[in-house]
């Protein structure tokens, strides 16, 4: 079974390296990332696929989702209509849309500009010589250089090119979306998103996968996010795909000084999701926020890997993980600090809480904190129990029902993230789907 | 309204209950009292539905119904409502929303609509104001961070909110300064009516001075061991539980 198991995943990796040979037939040679994808499609020979053995991925097991014999190249363009993808966006409020069907740019139901501030495409920026500059000076700069993400770098073409000028208060949210048609019968999906905010800018981001049938689709996603100066961004990602669907996530923060910016993590869907979320700030009085709710059953998995580096003094960094494990679902926290020497009077606080409402539902939380500066302030956490008993039967003596009291706990237990989310929309699609998935209809918002 | 015979329970194998009979009637007050210990807090979580606690023999009927198979909820639709010596907090939950959702839930099970917002505002605003309740209190998490007074007077204007047939309050007048117990029992005493009833149970004959019982029992080692009218209390307060003991040891 074993060995199986690595020739097929030997298999995608050969496939993958091979094709990309066909794949510098299809694009411009002499473009300046040509030299990155190079490099980089190297680094995926040579480290492929992570497996248990290394100690990042020790929890999460990626055998199952590279089985698949995936297609590379999706062969066809495939087009959706507004209604069949409507449900999947936050159409009650006016965004920028940048939406993807199967990997290529749907320009039919996309919304960008280039008014003030460009939202755009990576494919455009990438051959663009007008953003030459905003390309050598950012791209692939935060990315790690691991396998996972050196694959995407190889083969990424298309994504989210998101470029807010100096002093821009961005007047609506930007949606990036990705759906899979499933016209192919397993197809792999490399998306990469560039985000650049400079001085004194403010934009929100909100970004969703969506396979729409049963065929597997495993997408390996990389963003990197450059806040400058007084920057603010806040950034959402809604994460609840069907359960054929993977996605492993790789995003990156890099931030200047004086700069806020916080990602905001819902995973509620997939059959395996693994998000690496890295933010290094390089500048002082910088505030990071990491913030995630998980709520899974079946045999769902979800790996939450993040990293806050603390470069240089004054900065604080909060993370507050909040999940929930039904059925026979598994959870990874592995949430790591890094507080340079230099970096004195930083205020980092982690914490990460956990319900398991089953026996055979597990989680694995790690801290971890390395700490080299002496005057800091670092805290974390990490509780892992079952639903509050006495609190259930105060409930129920009150006359709500055992499946209503256990919902009423669940968003209590979940509320102080939802808190934070600065769009009321989001809040409320939010708070929608986890009464869904708890089978409840509660009528009031938290 | 509330009739229990020879009720024995248990909990972790352990007996608790020994043969409680107790016949509660609309429009009165009953008074159990007894040494810690003695079963009291079993007795009123058993009445409520508290699943830890297994009946071994008797029963307990309400309104003429075994309530016996019944969740806890379905007791709570039917009227019985158990106020707690130690109200659990619930942080996330406000006090406003979670008894929104009571009486919602509540109504539901009966087949009625929810209450209409401006309803619930209404009933909310006269029923704080009875409790002396400030609104500010109402948006803060359930009971967290709370006094003592706060969480019992708390209990009591869900009482006033859900207006039971059957209110068991279980030591409400422990960790109350006199103001709050004054605000608590005239609380109780504007909702008394001659169709419901209340059972409190209490250590001290302290909250009888204010709320006064028709009937005193004395409960001791799982039984019902002494029962009177309200001149039982007084006994009780002036020569403590040891001469009960004494006779039923005897």
């Amino acid at each position: 079974m074993q060995y199986t198991n690595n020739t097929r995943q030997m298999d995608l990796k050969e496939k993958l390296v091979s094709s990309f040979m066909a794949f510098e037939n299809r694009i411009d040679v002499d473009a300046p990332v040509h030299e990155i994808r190079n490099e980089a499609i190297k680094i995926f020979e040579t480290n492929g696929f992570p497996t248990k053995k290394d100690e990042a991925w020790k929890y999460t097991s990626l055998n199952s989702v590279l089985k698949k014999d995936y297609s590379v190249f999706p062969k066809h363009e495939n087009a959706l209509e507004f209604s069949e993808v409507k449900s999947y966006m936050l159409h009650e409020m006016d965004t920028y849309k940048i939406i993807f069907i199967d990997g290529k740019y749907s320009s039919h139901l996309s919304q960008t500009t280039h008014d003030g501030f460009d939202v755009c495409l990576m494919s455009s920026a990438l051959n663009n010589p007008k953003y030459r500059l905003v390309i050598e000076n950012y791209f692939n700069k935060i990315a790690e250089k691991d396998g996972l993400t050196s694959l995407n770098t190889a083969f990424a073409t298309e994504g989210a090119y998101i470029h807010i000028k100096k002093n821009k208060l961005v007047n609506k949210p930007i949606q990036i979306l990705h759906f899979s048609t499933g016209s192919e019968e397993a197809v792999m999906l490399q998306p990469r998103n560039l985000i650049v905010v400079d001085e004194n800018s403010h934009v929100q981001i909100i970004e969703r996968h969506q396979s729409l049938t049963d065929n597997p689709v495993l997408t390996n996603s990389v963003t990197e996010i450059f806040a400058n100066k007084r920057a603010i961004v806040d950034y959402y990602k809604l994460q609840n795909d069907n359960k054929h669907a993977s996605l492993i996530d790789n995003t990156f923060a890099n931030q200047k000084q004086e700069s806020h910016v916080s990602v905001h993590t819902f995973s509620f869907g997939g059959k395996l999701v693994r998000n690496n979320l890295h933010f290094y700030q390089n500048g002082e009085r910088i505030d990071s926020t990491l913030n995630g709710i998980t709520i899974i059953g079946d045999k769902q998995h979800v790996d939450h890997n993040t990293l806050v580096h603390h470069i240089e003094p004054n900065c604080e960094s909060h993370q507050d993980y909040k999940g929930i494990f039904a059925d026979n679902s598994t959870g990874v926290f592995n949430g790591r600090v890094v507080v340079n020497k230099e970096a004195q009077k930083t205020n980092a606080f982690q914490s990460n809480n956990n319900i398991l409402l089953s026996d055979k539902a597990t989680i694995n939380s790690k801290p971890q904190l390395e700490i080299f500066a002496d005057d800091v302030k670092c805290s974390h956490g990490c509780t892992i129990g079952q639903l509050d008993e006495s609190a259930m039967f105060y409930m129920r003596s009150r006359g709500i029902p055992e499946k209503e009291a256990k919902a009423l706990l669940m968003y209590a237990f979940s509320n102080n993230v939802l808190e934070s989310v600065k769009i009321p929309e989001i809040k409320t699609r939010i708070t929608k789907i986890i009464a869904e998935k708890l089978g409840v209809n509660l009528g009031f918002d938290l | 309204m509330l009739k229990i015979n020879n009720l024995h329970a248990s909990v972790e194998d352990k007996a608790i209950l020994k043969g409680i009979n107790l016949e509660v009637k609309p429009g009165e007050v009953h008074a159990i009292m007894g040494p810690n210990g003695s079963g009291k807090s079993t007795l009123s979580s058993v009445i409520a539905g508290k699943e830890e606690y297994e009946v071994t023999d008797g029963e307990i009927f309400f309104d003429e119904e075994n309530i016996e198979e019944l969740s806890a909820e379905e007791r709570a639709h039917k009227g019985i409502f158990l106020s707690f010596q130690y109200p659990v907090e619930i942080p996330g939950v406000s006090v406003t929303n979670f008894i929104k959702t009571a009486i919602n839930e509540t109504r539901k099970a009966k087949g009625l609509p929810d209450m209409p917002a401006n309803e619930m505002l209404k009933l909310i605003r006269e029923k704080s104001e009875l409790l002396e309740i400030d609104r500010k209190f109402l948006s803060r998490s359930l009971n967290q961070g709370f006094s003592g007074g706060e969480k019992k007077r708390n209990e009591i204007f869900q009482m006033a909110m859900l207006e039971p047939k059957l209110a068991i309050l279980d030591e409400t007048d422990s960790g109350l300064d006199i103001d709050a117990l004054r605000i608590v029992a005239s609380g109780v005493n504007k909702l008394k009516s001659k169709d419901n009833a209340v059972v409190l149970i209490t250590h001290y004959q302290r909250l009888l001075d204010y709320i006064v019982p028709d009937f005193v029992h004395v409960l001791y080692n799982g039984r019902i061991v002494k029962s009177g009218g309200k001149e039982l209390a007084h006994e009780l307060e002036e020569k403590g539980y040891d001469w009960i003991k004494e006779e039923v040891n005897a």
